[in-house]
């Protein structure tokens, strides 16, 4: 039997041995970034019912990443301009006689998602590029991390100012206008946010896997918190430490990072809901 | 409250779009401590009327003055009972308003707040989850969060609907109360027997029928007009529009 100081020792080892590497470093960053921003935006995102809208979004505002990547050109930029197109594309899709909103919004956004992969994979297109699909969170420079941060700060502004705003409009549309929250404004405001954090994420999770971090750790603070301010503060710490966690699984077996990180918060989600079905219920009759 | 009228509606009209007008011909003012009950059918133009009084439909036609603020009491089955807000969370979205953009609520708003629940009779329930209260209390929360909008006219949507009669008494006596307070209160209602306990009444079936005390206003002829005939008649009725209630919208046991 191995002594107490030798177990501690090498139960030190594996979990400081991934830390050693400035790449996984400045990926533990980014989950922390990714982490902070998607746990809190995406309460919102769970109690408006956006949960598609976000998914539409990520996969709608992808070729316009791809084609700032092959051009050297700003992320932010790119992404804004696809969702410009996006936009414009369902608006357009809409008018078409017989088809609905949610048929418009389907043809436009895979048409979108397929231009995206058909520039990323393409042969002739730069090997970075296809990152932006799955993600590369051990691939991320100090500039990225920068712009990373940058974002995040924003959209967490944002939505420290306009928590009063969102609270009403989620929990009453009609009466919100009265009480001076305009449900528009607050709508477009969420979007734009929602843009934001997924540009933020996108290079660490990779487009595929973005909605992940904006919806698993939200949903699982759902299930357990009772305020929308502790289930922010929940769902941020999960999305973080499901991050962190996610970072392990890729180094010790060696899997990819972004598909760790998405397994892990959707685990957790699937074992708190277990949980929390098998769990008597304590609040029955009330009131 | 210094005002002797805190709002005056004259020849007042509203559409929505280009559509046909969803009310018009209306002329009523609410004064001080007058309790108010809107009465009229389902599309009659009851919450049209509110919204316009809110300032969310502008009118198509006519005048409007408002001395005071305006606030609402929607029906509770509108907010979602699911969602994870407090007594308090909700009594303080009446505080929205009145801070710039970039403030939210502090100390004091707080307070205000609990002093609303308070006047509500739900001071201890302020960390209560909205949506385990019951249909009455929510009801009184949401009356608490337009006393935190400080509203000189309150707009109530069917406050006794889905509300037990204990309930109701404890909402009627607050009703009472914010009137003798200085407000006014219009209460959109399908219960006829009681709004003949009110100091006015307001029969709107897109266009006003009648507006005046309860006793010489509610007529049968009134009542018919506003229903559009579908009344039916208490075998209990005792003459002069008395029992007679709208088809469909049963009193209270």
């Amino acid at each position: 039997m191995p002594a107490p100081d030798a177990v501690l020792a090498t139960v030190w080892n594996a979990l400081a041995g991934p830390w050693q590497d400035g790449t996984v470093l400045r990926a533990l960053v980014e989950v922390a970034l990714i982490g902070a921003v998607g746990g809190v935006l995406g309460c919102w995102i769970v109690l408006y019912g956006l949960s598609y809208g976000a998914e539409s979004l990520a996969h709608a505002l992808f070729p316009g990443l791809v084609a700032a990547a092959l051009l050297g050109a700003p992320l932010l930029l790119g992404g804004a301009a696809g969702l410009v197109v996006a936009a414009v594309a369902v608006a357009a899709a809409g008018r078409i006689p017989r088809i609905g909103g949610d048929t418009a919004i389907a043809v436009v956004v895979t048409t979108m998602f397929g231009l995206g992969v058909l520039l990323a994979l393409s042969p002739t297109s730069p090997p970075g590029v296809g990152g932006l699909l799955f993600g590369d969170v051990l691939g991320l420079s100090d500039a990225d991390l920068l712009l990373g941060l940058g974002l995040a700060v924003l959209v967490l502004a944002a939505l420290w100012l306009l928590h009063g705003r969102l609270l009403a409009v989620g929990f009453d549309r009609t009466s919100a206008r009265s009480l001076g929250a305009a449900p528009a404004v607050v709508d477009t405001a969420l979007l734009v946010m929602i843009a934001l954090a997924i540009l933020v994420a996108v290079q660490g999770l990779g487009n595929l896997l973005v909605v992940a971090v904006l919806i698993a750790p939200a949903a699982t603070a759902r299930l357990l918190a009772r305020r929308v301010a502790p289930m922010m503060g929940l769902s941020a710490a999960l999305a973080v430490a499901a991050g962190i966690a996610g970072l392990y699984l890729s180094y010790y077996a060696n899997t990819a990072g972004g598909a760790s990180i998405a397994g892990v918060m959707v685990a957790l989600y699937l074992g708190v809901l277990a949980a929390t079905s098998l769990r008597p219920r304590i609040v029955s009759g009330r009131g | 409250m210094t005002a002797t009228v805190l709002a005056e509606a004259r020849d007042l009209a509203a559409r929505y779009g280009g559509g046909p007008p969803a009310i018009e011909d209306v002329t009523f003012s609410a004064r001080p401590g007058q309790r108010i009950a809107l009465l009229g059918p389902n599309g009659g133009g009851k919450t049209t009327l509110f919204r316009v009084l809110l300032g969310e439909l502008s009118p198509a036609r006519g005048e409007l003055d408002l001395a005071a603020r305006v606030s609402t009491v929607p029906q509770t089955e509108r907010s979602r009972l699911d969602y994870p807000v407090t007594a308090l969370d909700v009594a303080l979205m009446g505080t929205i308003a009145g801070l710039p953009w970039w403030r939210r609520p502090g100390r004091s708003e707080r307070r205000t707040a609990l002093e609303a629940l308070a006047a509500v009779g739900l001071r201890a329930q302020a960390d209560r989850s909205f949506g385990e209260l019951s249909g009455g209390q929510r009801q009184r929360v949401l009356v608490a969060r337009a006393l935190v909008q400080d509203a000189g006219l309150l707009l109530l949507d069917e406050p006794f609907s889905g509300v037990d009669r204990p309930s109701a008494d404890l909402l009627m006596d607050l009703i009472d109360r914010l009137a003798a307070e200085g407000r006014s209160v219009i209460v959109a209602t399908h219960d006829v027997e009681q709004a003949r306990s009110w100091d006015l009444v307001l029969c709107l079936n897109r266009r006003q029928v009648a507006f005046g005390p309860p006793e010489p206003t509610l007529t049968r002829s009134v009542l018919e007009r506003t229903y559009a005939g579908a009344i039916v008649e208490l075998p209990a009725g005792a003459g002069a529009g008395r029992g007679v209630l709208p088809a469909h919208h049963h009193a209270r046991p």
